[in-house]
């Protein structure tokens, strides 16, 4: 018997007696006081992450004055960095600052949804120093439970909830920003 | 916990240990200038102690059951490792805590997560079938193992079709629990972990004492040694920053050179065929997303039926692990990227025959977020390594003894049964009833002495019945004076002696929850 099968079948064997139905998921209500977008910046920042808001075009010098390498993911921001499905990902370890579009925001926790077909490579969101994401301030769910319902989690290859920049504090316990990933992370909500 | 904890002049918690206190440590701080906590940060700044010798884990012997209660007091008897541990962990508690009381809906949400793991785990084989049909239609490839060798040698298959020589992974414990990186170093294939905290654990060749926080028995200067020694950084320098900063710089070049990628999964989802990996490095979405090649252990009992479902999970497990609302990455992988290759191993090792034992099936819904250790009062006094197991602490108790029953025979007596554990658990499993089990189970074939079964009977009678023993408890303050002393001790040699026994709690969780209707009705 393949190993399927026999893990399979001792599985079916040894299932636990009783009905275990599966439950119905209730909504339980939260207060943003009126503010999404307020309530938004507030759980974000408490997870090490920043927001910006103003015109689109002057955020990368604003915010990143030093940065020489910038690849842009939005057509409203100019870079200087090109990239294509076919970029490799160890091509990208030198951006400054990499900036996309998120495919929605979750008030509750300051998360920002980042999917493959916005990164182009999946990569980039983690190799750049820096990660500045484009978030409409009327594209932000309340709950996570709200989230869960969006089409992406059905479409896309690949899909993960940034919630401030990479982050540790394995040693003693003294909080770091920019483990592995990106040194820090800043949503920019456009103004037009 | 009538009156709640002591506070200090900051507002919260007084520390266990005062002498730890600190002004501030140069952690990450906010726009405003803030000091923040999320992540596994300390929720105040720790004074670094003085260096002292790193006291090691268990001995382990091929033959002989585990010395748990030796090594622990080598742990304790390094008393800088040991109270910075305590402390740490504790304030782990102390922050889920917090984040606790924020959620009005925290017992529902146990309640859901529970249930929904009850009915995955009654109908595993279907969900089974279903992640498989939906992942394979997605493009991932499936795999099975029955075994942990099985595991190791079918993802050697995987590498080697790939002339895969340099795997670069994400924390993992089934990868810990089947040996995956001795093995593959035993092949030729170098394998190097991207998590700090289980770097700094291979690099110093000791196993992970904790399942999300694998170093945190080790104090900066023993950090500052081991990489000294093998990363060749400044041994003089032992500023967390530059350490943290010098492996991020050495790893990195490992990364992008890796030609293949390894991580777990926290949730396996049957709807859609997608596997969720929550991290707060990124290092799991590197090891996936730089090597052209991306292999993911999954444990069975991971699965879940439906996206939705994540809604609940997503919600508990970072709080119940580390107290922050959520870790930095949640990633969703439904199939492999433009160009990639990816591989998925459901792995048994055990699970399904769990799965067929009454007593003991509801400890497969664990979903490893350490809470029950962060709680425990032994293992924060004791360390992770001094169990001498892949996985340490209360669940670690009911865990290991499936794995090999006569090695981890003693670990089910390193337990107060204060039940702490039980309270705390996201998806409640009734932790202290399996350790209480777990000891009888021992008893009856032998596996410890025959003197001490006749005390088992007495005790048995009151933890059996749940509402007798939370009775029980609030009659007497706690289980610690309603069971005979030997099952609240270790049989091989005692916890009790002296100062390691907590306070019974003036006020036991059950009466709590009653009282405040769940923590909604906080006392003035
Ligand atoms: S037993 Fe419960 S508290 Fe312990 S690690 Fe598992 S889920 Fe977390």
């Amino acid at each position: 018997m393949s190993s399927r099968d026999t893990i399979l079948s001792a599985v079916r064997a040894n299932r636990p007696a009783g009905p275990h139905p599966l439950p119905e998921l209730p909504i339980f209500p939260l207060d943003d006081s009126g503010d999404r977008v307020a309530f938004f910046r507030q759980s974000l920042e408490g997870m090490g992450g920043r927001s910006w808001i103003g015109k689109a075009v002057d955020a990368v010098g604003a915010l990143f004055p030093q940065a020489k390498v910038i690849a842009s993911l939005v057509p409203e921001i100019a870079g200087n960095r090109d990239m294509t499905a076919e970029t490799r990902p160890r091509d990208l370890a030198d951006i400054d600052v990499a900036v996309v579009r998120a495919a929605f925001g979750v008030a509750e926790t300051g998360s920002v949804l980042l999917i493959d077909q916005a990164l182009v490579v999946n990569a980039v969101a983690y190799l750049a120093q820096h990660l500045l994401v484009v978030l409409e301030p009327w594209n932000i769910m309340l709950t996570m439970k709200e989230a869960y319902q969006r089409p992406e989690f059905h479409q896309q290859r690949y899909a993960s909830f940034h919630t401030g920049p990479s982050a540790t504090a394995d040693i003693e316990g003294i909080l770091i920003h920019g483990a592995q990933g990106v040194r820090s992370l800043t949503v920019l909500f456009p103004e037009s | 916990m009538s009156e709640g904890p002591r506070l200090d002049s900051d507002g919260l918690p007084a520390l266990l240990h005062r002498e730890l206190r600190a002004g501030d440590d140069g952690g990450a701080r906010d726009s405003l200038g803030g000091r923040l906590t999320h992540g596994e940060a300390t929720s105040r700044p720790l004074r670094p102690p003085t260096p002292e010798p790193q006291p090691r884990g268990a001995v382990l012997h091929r033959h002989r059951p585990v010395d748990h209660d030796e090594a622990a007091q080598r742990f304790i008897d390094a008393p800088r490792h040991e109270k910075m541990h305590d402390e740490r962990l504790w304030d782990l508690r102390q922050k889920r805590d917090r984040q606790m009381h924020a959620i009005p809906e925290w017992e529902a949400l146990r309640d859901l997560a529970s249930t929904v793991k009850q009915h995955t785990l009654a109908h595993l084989d279907e969900y089974l079938e279903q992640f498989e049909a939906q992942a394979v239609a997605n493009g991932i490839h499936v795999h099975w193992a029955r075994d942990g060798a099985e595991h190791n040698t079918v993802v050697h298959g995987i590498l080697a079709d790939h002339g895969a020589r340099r795997l670069i992974k994400s924390k993992s414990m089934l990868t810990e629990e089947t040996g995956l990186r001795h093995y593959l170093a035993g092949v030729g294939i170098e394998v190097v972990e991207t998590d700090l905290g289980e770097r700094i654990q291979q690099l110093d060749d000791e196993a992970p004492s904790h399942i999300v926080v694998p170093a945190v028995h080790k104090l900066r200067s023993d950090v500052a040694e081991v990489f000294a020694r093998t990363l060749g950084t400044d041994p003089g320098n032992d500023d967390v920053h530059y350490l943290a900063e010098q492996q991020r710089e050495k790893t990195r070049p490992v990364i992008l050179e890796a030609d293949a990628g390894m991580t777990g999964a926290n949730f396996a989802v049957a709807e859609t065929g997608t596997f969720v990996v929550c991290t707060n490095e990124g290092n799991a979405d590197l090891s996936a997303n730089v090597p052209p090649l991306h292999i993911a252990s999954i444990g069975i009992e991971k699965l879940i039926p439906r996206i939705a479902d994540l809604g609940v999970f997503i919600r508990l497990l970072s709080r119940s692990a580390l107290g922050s609302p959520i870790t930095q990455y949640t990633s969703h992988f439904r199939g492999p990227r433009h160009g990639g290759e990816m591989h998925v191993v459901l792995v048994d090792n055990g699970r399904s025959a769990r799965l067929g034992e009454p007593q003991f099936w509801q400890s497969l819904k664990c979903i490893r977020c350490g809470a029950c250790m962060n709680t425990c009062p032994v293992y924060r006094r004791s360390g992770g390594l001094s169990y001498g197991a892949t996985y340490s602490g209360p669940i670690g108790l009911i865990l290991d003894p499936t794995f090999d029953r006569r090695r981890y025979s003693t670990l089910p007596f390193a337990s107060t049964l204060n039940g702490s554990c039980t309270n705390v658990c996201p998806v409640k499993i009734n932790i202290h009833e399996q350790i209480f089990a777990w000891r009888k189970v021992l008893a009856k074939s032998h596996d410890i002495g025959t003197a001490k079964q006749g005390l088992m009977k007495a005790a048995g009678a009151i933890l059996a019945h749940p509402a007798l023993y939370r009775a029980a408890i609030a009659a007497a303050d706690s289980a610690l004076k309603v069971l005979p002393a030997f099952l609240v001790a270790n049989p091989l040699n005692s916890w009790t002696r002296g100062r390691d026994m907590p306070a019974p709690p003036r006020e036991t969780f059950h009466q709590w929850h009653h009282r405040t209707d769940g923590g909604r009705k906080q006392a003035p």
